[in-house]
This record gives C-alpha cells, structure tokens and sequence, in this order.
C-alpha cells in the first residue's frame, strides 16, 4: 500500500475548493451517465433519431412561414429557413441541456440518496447528452447548406469553438438551474417559462443587427447571442459577430465558476433535502 | 495513527423535523419567510424543529477490524454511515478515512430497468466507483456469482425479482476497496444466496479488509464483527466486544409487548403478546408450560410469497431457534388485510431465563419488516426434575435425551 487514498469529512458550509483530482478520477462515471441516457432515450422513443432532426425542421418551418414568409423578418441576407434553422440548432441543444439539466439533480435522487460521487456530474452529463441529438440536427443543416448553394467561408473553422461556448454555457446554466431547483421546488415551473423568454431574448429568429448598434453589446450579456449569432457566422455566413462572442464567453466564466462555488456549497446537503 | 482506518471526531448531524413532511423550500415560502421574519425569532423556531440525528460521536476504527454498528430505529445508525459515505455532510465535527472506500447502503443504485443486464453491470460499476478495465475484467465472475448468463442481454425490467437481487449484489459483491461501509444489504435473496452473500462478507473480513456494517440482525453481527458499536439516539452509547454490546443493546430495549403505531407503508408488524397455550396474554410463563406468540402483522398492500418467522434468542443474543412459517409448508395469504398469526411453543423445550423474541416479515427477493428484539420474556421455573436440584443449568434448552448406565463389561458385549 504505497499510495493512501485519505478522505476528510467536514461540514460543508464555507468556500470549499472544487477537488478538480476528483472530478478527473471520476471522468469514466461521466461518460457511463451519457451513455446511460442517450441509450435510455434512443431505446424508449419510437421516433429515437428521428425527434432529434424533426424538433427543430418543424419549429423552423413555423417560423419560415410566419416570420420569414409573413412578416419578412430581415435575415441577414441569408434565406430565411436556413439563418432560421442555424439558429435553432444551437438553440434547441441549450434548451434541451437546460431543461433536463435543471431537473437533474432532483430526478437523481435514488443515486444521491445512496451512492457518493461528484454531484456535478450530474448537471454536467445532462448537459453533454443532448450533443447526440445537436450532431444529428447538423447533419440536416448540412442538407440546407447544400440545398441553398450556400458554401461556408474561413469562419468554418470557428464551428467547434461556438460549440463549446454553446456546451459551457449549458453546463452553466444547468449547474445553477439544478442546484436551485433541489433547494427551491418551484424552480420547475419556473425553467420552462424562463426557457421560453430566454428564445425570445436571444437573436434566433431574427438578427442580431435589427437591434441598434450601440445595445448590442449589451446583447452579448445573454450568453446565447453570442452563440447563436458565432454559429451562424461560422456556418452559414452573414456579418461577423465580433466582440459579442467576447462579452458572451466572459460571463459564461463568470457564472461557470460562481455556479461551480454555489454548488459545492449545496451539495453536501442534497441528499437530506432530495 | 497508522493502524487506524476510520477515525471520527465529535461528528453531528441535525435535521429538520419540518423536513420529513417537507424537506425542500419553496422560493415563495422563502421570500414569504423574508418578509415576515427578517431577524430575531429564527433561533427560537430553530431550536423546536431540529432534531440531533447524531450527537458527538467520537471513535477509531483500526485496519482489519469488522465493525458492526447496532442500535434501535432512529439511533442515527444510517445517518452514520450516510456521513461516512459522504453521501451527506455532517453538521458538526469530522472524519478522515484512510484508505480507498466502498460503500454500499443498497445493492442496485442505478440500475436502469430498460438496459439490459450487462449494460447495468457496467453503469452500476461504474456508480460504485470501479474502473471500466475493471469491471471487463470481473465481468464473467459477476455474471456467473449472479448466475444470470441466459438473460445477460435482457432488459432488467424483464428479471424476475430474484433474478434482479442477485445481479445487484454480485456487482457489488465484486467491489475490492480497502475500507468497505455496508448497510443491510446481507438481507437479500434466498437462504442458499444469502449463504452465498455472508460467504462472500467472511472473504472480505478475512483478507484483512476494514469493513463497517450496520445491521437490524444480531446473528449476522456476532458471525461477522470482531468488535461492535451502539448507537442510541444518536449518541455512541457503548463499543467494544461483540457480545457484551449486543447484550447491552438486548437488555436496553426489554419491553413485555411489541406494539407500533407508526406505519412504514411496508408490510409490518403491528402487535405482539406473549400468550399462554389457550392464546392468553400473559405476563409470564412456566418453562415447563406450552407457551406462543400472538403477532399482528398488515399487508397494506396485496402481496404474495409472504412469510412469517420467530427467533428466540438468549440474553446475550445467541439465537437458541427460529421458525418460520415456511418450514411447515404454509402458504399465508396475500390480501391486503391485517393478520394475525399464533405461534405454540412446546413446554419443557426452553430452560428458565430471560429470552427477547425476534419477528421477521419477508419473501424471496426481500426482508419487510425485522424487528430484534420485538419483547422481552422470562420463562420461570416450571415443576421439572431439571430444577430440583437448584436453579443454575447451563445451556438453553431441554433435550430429553436417552440414558443407559451399566458396567463396562456388559457394554461392550453388547453386540
């Protein structure tokens, strides 16, 4: 016995530091709680792939018609469907994460009532599972591209970097959303109506640009406009986003290591609360 | 220091009463509470609804030692080892553990009833803090501990409920920390798994690993553990040998009747009495009378495979019998009703003494209710032979065996 694993025990109000050494030694847990939920979602809908391309093609369509086709919402120069569409993608990836995500932790409660391990893997795996079904959704706005000629420039390679602001974002939010939820019950009827306005505060179905130049900056605050609006860019063209991605990435740090903190700080008593 | 596994300093845990009806908040209560009570008060309503599941409790726990933590409900003995696991942080005090640790406060966390039984396997493995090598490479052991290898690739929502239990413990069974932290999980299965299961324990305990177990079952404490803990309400109340603990714990909860009010929801034991050989509630007996049990159990829900047993176990907790329903071949029925079973002892089995009955409630796949010691009874010297010469005899039954006494040489040309 050469190496002596110690485990301290301790009440856990106050600033804990977060065991990075742990989270590493527990990285194959992450990946079983993916895969335990992408096979679980796969096996049970008849629909399985199939909603992952659907969800966003139908939300799309209903925007193409009413805003693109109907109000002639300006779309960059890009037709309408497509800026719409790569849009959503990103889009119903976050919402998705931040749905589940919230819910997590609670949802866990056999697993945290029974078994230690890094409470933050939970919001983390949430958040990391619906990547399965935002892969499956590019391979549809690659069909777009294709469809409207539309060759993406320089900025493709940018791609997996909105990507991961779009995952840390997911994480973020999914981070504070789920510890709050296990404190605050209410929170769950909360989510979906927060979820909701958030779409709306972030330029999806319509272009950042049609907000006047000197608030867009202020845009960046949501998170998502930098995502959304980076992604876009980088696939589909349009204006570059510029210091928005900058001011978005920033609070993401922000609220990453601010949730990171309040989550620790929570978590040694979820289990009584659960 | 460096002997010791466990070590555990002035550790408290406080509860909520408030939070067993109603653990979470909500934020309206939360902004509600802002405004009605900004300062003040809180210490007050503090101090009526908290509850000190565990109180100031201080012990060592050497490398190699098999620990079992006795106590009644609501000793703080799960409360210990969900501290322990870190499954919960205490609210005072601290432990250090040094070692790598398992714990297992239920067999199956995680279990996912779409996947298939091989997918669990891993999943649950995983959960319980085993590497992926590691579970390929006890992957056939378990599977075979389990013996599930036909329905490896089936859905455990398909498993029969045996079935289930064992690829659940076999996981966990094939767990090789250092420092094991277990709750109850020995109750599972059938007798010949059960057999199987303390096997695998005895291996544990033997391979000088650290093991701390807390468990409603006296029998199993004694066969395990080389040294005990008791817990009364929250507070360490005693440690040390084994037996001297259990008989402390034993003696401590004495009562002439079993009787609950609170229902768990599970099927459960209601009532106890000792009766005489007419069905009588009586205060004592003589060991030379027929004697019984009356119990009153509740299904509260239909339930069938249900069976009942007794122990009789002696002052120090050595179990002297048990009878179970299913060794007469009685098939109990499974209604949703209250019930009530008599059970006859023969007179002139015990000798006289202080006994405590232990009522156990359960089927295949699980133990419901287990309740040692449900009451506490003396057996008092009935008119026998055994007694007339005095009062001490040794032992704890009356086996009335054959003598034959002749000269030596008559014997042995007996053919």
């Amino acid at each position: 016995m050469s190496i002596t694993a110690i485990t301290d025990i301790e009440p856990s109000d106050g600033l804990r530091p977060i065991d990075t050494h742990e989270l590493w030694a527990f990285r194959e847990l992450l990946y079983f709680l993916v895969w335990r939920d992408v096979k679980v979602r796969y096996k049970q809908t008849v629909l399985g792939a199939a909603w992952a391309i659907l969800q966003p093609v139908l939300t799309m369509a209903v925007f193409a018609v009413f805003l693109g086709h109907l109000a002639h919402m300006p779309s960059d120069g890009l037709p309408y469907p497509l800026f719409s569409y790569a849009g959503l993608v990103p889009w119903t990836y976050f919402s998705t994460a931040v749905a589940s995500g919230a819910g997590s932790v609670v949802g866990s409660q056999q697993l945290i009532s029974k078994v230690y391990f890094p409470r933050l893997l939970i919001p983390f795996a949430a958040a990391v599972t619906p990547l399965v079904d935002f892969a499956i959704a590019m391979v549809t706005l690659v069909a777009l591209l294709v469809w409207y000629h539309v060759t993406p420039g320089i900025g493709l390679l940018w791609t997996p970097l909105f990507v991961l602001l779009a995952l840390a974002t997911a994480m973020t939010v999914s981070l504070w959303l789920s510890a709050l939820t296990v404190v605050y019950r209410d929170f769950r009827y909360i989510v979906p109506f927060f979820l909701q306005f958030w779409m709306f505060a972030t330029p999806v179905v319509y272009p950042a640009s049609i907000v006047p130049a000197k608030w867009r900056l202020l845009m960046g605050l949501n998170p998502m406009t930098g995502v959304v609006e980076g992604f876009r860019w980088a696939l589909v063209g349009g204006p570059a986003p510029g210091p928005i991605v900058f001011v978005s990435a920033a609070v993401v740090l922000v609220l990453f290591v601010s949730g990171l903190f309040f989550f620790r700080r929570t978590e040694g008593t979820f289990a009584d609360v659960i | 220091m460096s002997d010791v596994a466990i070590h555990v300093e002035h550790l408290a845990k406080r509860y909520r009463i408030g939070a067993i009806v109603e653990p979470y908040r909500t934020l309206r209560d939360a902004l509600a509470g802002l405004l009605r009570v900004p300062f003040g008060r809180r210490a007050v309503e503090e101090a009526e609804t908290t509850l000190w599941a565990l109180d100031d409790v201080s012990f060592d726990i050497k490398r190699g030692d098999v620990v079992g933590i006795i106590g009644g409900n609501g000793a703080g003995k799960s409360t210990l080892l969900k501290i322990l696991s870190r499954i919960t942080a205490p609210t005072r005090g601290r432990a250090r553990i040094i070692g790598r640790v398992g714990s297992l406060l239920e067999v199956g966390t995680g279990f996912h009833p779409e996947l298939t039984g091989r997918e669990n396997i891993y999943l649950n493995g995983a959960i319980l803090g085993m590497a992926r090598h590691d579970i390929a490479g006890k992957f056939d052991a378990i599977v075979a501990f389990a013996e599930v290898e036909r329905f490896i690739d089936t859905a455990v929502k398909y498993y029969s409920s045996g079935m289930y239990v064992r690829l659940a413990f076999a996981v966990a069974a094939h767990l090789e920390p250092e420092i094991l932290i277990v709750d109850e999980v020995l109750s599972v299965g059938d007798a010949r798994f059960q057999q199987k299961c303390l096997g695998k324990m005895d291996d544990a305990a033997k391979s000088g690993r650290t093991v701390l177990f807390v468990t409603h079952n006296m029998a199993s404490v004694q066969r395990l553990a080389t040294s005990a803990l008791l817990l009364e309400r929250g507070r360490l109340v005693g440690s040390g040998a084994v037996r001297s603990m259990v008989a402390q714990y034993l003696g401590g909860h004495s009562q002439a009747h079993y009787h609950v009010d609170h229902r768990t929801g599970q099927p459960q034991f209601l009532e106890a009495h000792l009766v005489s050989d007419v069905g009588q509630p009586v205060a004592r007996v003589l060991n030379t009378d027929t004697f019984g049990f009356r119990i009153r159990y509740v299904l509260p829900r239909a339930q069938a495979g249900i069976k009942v047993g007794i122990g009789v176990l002696a002052a120090d907790g050595t179990h002297v019998f048990t009878s179970g329903t299913d060794d007469v071949a009685i098939e109990l029925p499974g209604d949703a009703l209250e019930y009530e079973a008599l059970v006859i002892v023969p007179g002139d089995t015990l000798l006289a003494g202080d006994y405590h009955l232990a009522l156990c409630l359960w089927d295949v796949g699980q133990i419901f209710d287990l309740q040692e010691p449900a009451l506490t009874f003396s057996l008092e010297h009935g008119p026998s032979v055994l007694y007339a010469r005095g009062s001490d005899r040794k032992g704890f039954v009356h086996v009335p065996c054959q003598w034959t006494v002749a000269p030596a040489m008559t014997m042995a040309s007996l053919p």
